[in-house]
Order: structure tokens, then C-alpha cells, then sequence
């Protein structure tokens, strides 16, 4: 078997994680309860062994907390949203395929991009081609080519939120210099 | 019934009782989706969006009234599943949906994922066949 071994510093997050879900479950966050939970976690992560996600080794807080604040409210209006069309259109509702071209070529953040577009107003994402970065939606309530580019204009700004929450110095620096132009 | 508002708790109960009133009809909302939308894809927004909502209003209902610190971290914890889970039981069944062609085309105003999938099937069938490819 050829792994590669990844370092402790790498898979700290995953660790951290279990033994905070260990602690929830056993509804007890006493020393001992989750030193036997580390314990745990770092058996399983040996013995059922995934691919590392690569991260990009910065997480800007500042920029975490409106981002999830404001991921909340878009949460509340999809919600609304999704609860009006059923109710008032119904079965004449219009829909439309989209293509969306990412920036960012990271799984970490292609995937975090394409779950919060999932649970916000109008989109799932049906197609997901790794090679270009590119994600094929299906939208709700789609009349019009503006509704497109509207769309796409808001998956890309969500993109950006989280390429300046954890995204590479790279890619940060090409958001950056896109919001001055 | 005569709540008394001077303390914290006829408030606490308030706030709760609002939160499993909505959290309530926005599952109702995903279950009216689910019928009245015409076709799969559709129909998944109705199943994702208001019911992660309608889940984490509840399980906020229930954090207020527990009124102990350790129930919230299980809460937090089944929400974030929720949300991890979601997106990718939506994506998986409108992949397949999508595939199957499970979906209404005149209610589409836009496909810009067909030509790329005909392209794909089209090669995947010269690849198939390598005594036409030659």
C-alpha cells in the first residue's frame, strides 16, 4: 500500500471535529470523556483512512462570521422564496440549466461554494466538471437572460466571500485586485 | 393563561413557541412543494431549502426549553450535518435525474449543460466503438 502519510498538523481539523462531535454525543465535555475521545479519533482516522483535504492554511474569522450571518438570512429568504413559488406558482414555475465558471480550482473551496449555493435562494447544482471548475446549476424561477447573468454574478460573489475566508494567498490576491477594477 | 412577561421565561417560551410554529410550516412548505412543483429537479429545491430551515428552527425551540447548556452542542452538531448532508443528496439525485432526462425541457429557459453532456456521450460512444474511431 502506497500512502502517503499526512501530517499531524494537516489532520489536526478532523481530529478537533470528532472529538467535538464524541463530546455532543455523550453530552459530556469533561477531560476524560474527551482524552478517550481523541483516542477514538485518531484510531479511526488511521484505520479508515481518507484522502487529506487540502486547505489552504489561512481561516480569516472576520470575514467567517458576516459571511455565516448573512449565509443564515439567504437561508430564511430561500425558505420564503421556495414556500411562495409552491404555494402561488406552483406547477407553471420556470427553471433554467446554468453554467458557472469558478475562479478557484480547489476542491475545498469548489465544494463549499457548491453546498452553500444548494441551500440559497433558487440553485442546485446538478453537474460538477472537476477539470474546468465548473458548475452546471439548475435554478428556480428563471424567466429571463438577466435572471442569468444575476445568478451568475451572485455564485461568483459567494466564491469570493469564501476564497477571503480560506481561500490561497493567490487566489485572494486575484479577488482582491478584481473588486479595485 | 395569563403569561407574566416581567421575567425571562413567559419570554423564552414565546420566542420557542414562534420558532416551532415556523419551523412547522416550513415543512409544510417543502411538503407542498413536493407536490405541486412539475417535475424532479424542482421538486428538490422544495425538498433542500425550507426544510433545513423548518430543522434548525425547531432544534433552536428545543435548545430554549431544555434550558441546559449541553443540549446545544448535539443541536448545533445535527444541524451542521444537516447542511453537509443536504447538498449532496440534492446533487446526487439531480445528477441522476438530470441523466435519466427526469426533467419537463419546455420549462427550461436556459440548458447550457446539454450540448456538454451530448458532446460527452458522443465521445464516450466513438470510444466504445474503435472500429469507427480509427
Amino acid at each position: 500500500m502506497s500512502r502517503r502519510r499526512i501530517s499531524l498538523h494537516q489532520e489536526l481539523p478532523l481530529l478537533v471535529w470528532l472529538v467535538i462531535v464524541w463530546g455532543a454525543l455523550w453530552q459530556d465535555f469533561s477531560p476524560g470523556n474527551l482524552l478517550f475521545g481523541a483516542l477514538l479519533a485518531v484510531g479511526v482516522a488511521r484505520l479508515f483512512y481518507l484522502p487529506p483535504v487540502e486547505l489552504s492554511g489561512r481561516f480569516n474569522i472576520l470575514y467567517a462570521v458576516p459571511f455565516a450571518l448573512a449565509f443564515v438570512g439567504k437561508v430564511v429568504v430561500a425558505s420564503a422564496q421556495v414556500l411562495y413559488l409552491a404555494t402561488v406558482r406552483g406547477p407553471k414555475v420556470t427553471n433554467a440549466v446554468v453554467a458557472v465558471r469558478l475562479r478557484s480550482h480547489q476542491d475545498l473551496i469548489v465544494t463549499a461554494t457548491g453546498h452553500v449555493i444548494s441551500l440559497i435562494p433558487g440553485s442546485l447544482v446538478v453537474e460538477v466538471d472537476r477539470s474546468t471548475s465548473t458548475l452546471y446549476l439548475h435554478a428556480l424561477n428563471i424567466t429571463s437572460k438577466e435572471d442569468v447573468e444575476g445568478l451568475r454574478a451572485e455564485v461568483r460573489s459567494i466564491e469570493a466571500g469564501l476564497i477571503r475566508i480560506m481561500g490561497s494567498h493567490e487566489e485572494l490576491e486575484e479577488v482582491r485586485t478584481e473588486a479595485t477594477a | 393563561m395569563n403569561p407574566d412577561f416581567s421575567g425571562p421565561d413567559a419570554w423564552i417560551d414565546l420566542v420557542s413557541a414562534v420558532f416551532m410554529v415556523v419551523g412547522a410550516l416550513m415543512s409544510l412548505g417543502a411538503a407542498i412543494g413536493l407536490l405541486r412543483f412539475p417535475d424532479l429537479l424542482s421538486r428538490m429545491h422544495a425538498a433542500t431549502k425550507p426544510q433545513v430551515l423548518g430543522l434548525f428552527l425547531l432544534l433552536a425551540a428545543i435548545g430554549l426549553q431544555m434550558r441546559t447548556w449541553w443540549v446545544w452542542p448535539v443541536l448545533v452538531v445535527a444541524w451542521i450535518f444537516q447542511l453537509l448532508t443536504v447538498p449532496v443528496s440534492a446533487h446526487m439525485v439531480g445528477r441522476a435525474g438530470y441523466r435519466t432526462k427526469h426533467l419537463h425541457r419546455e420549462l427550461l429557459t436556459a440548458d447550457e449543460l446539454e450540448a456538454v453532456v451530448q458532446k460527452a456521450a458522443a465521445e464516450a460512444a466513438l470510444e466504445d466503438s474503435p472500429d469507427d474511431g480509427r
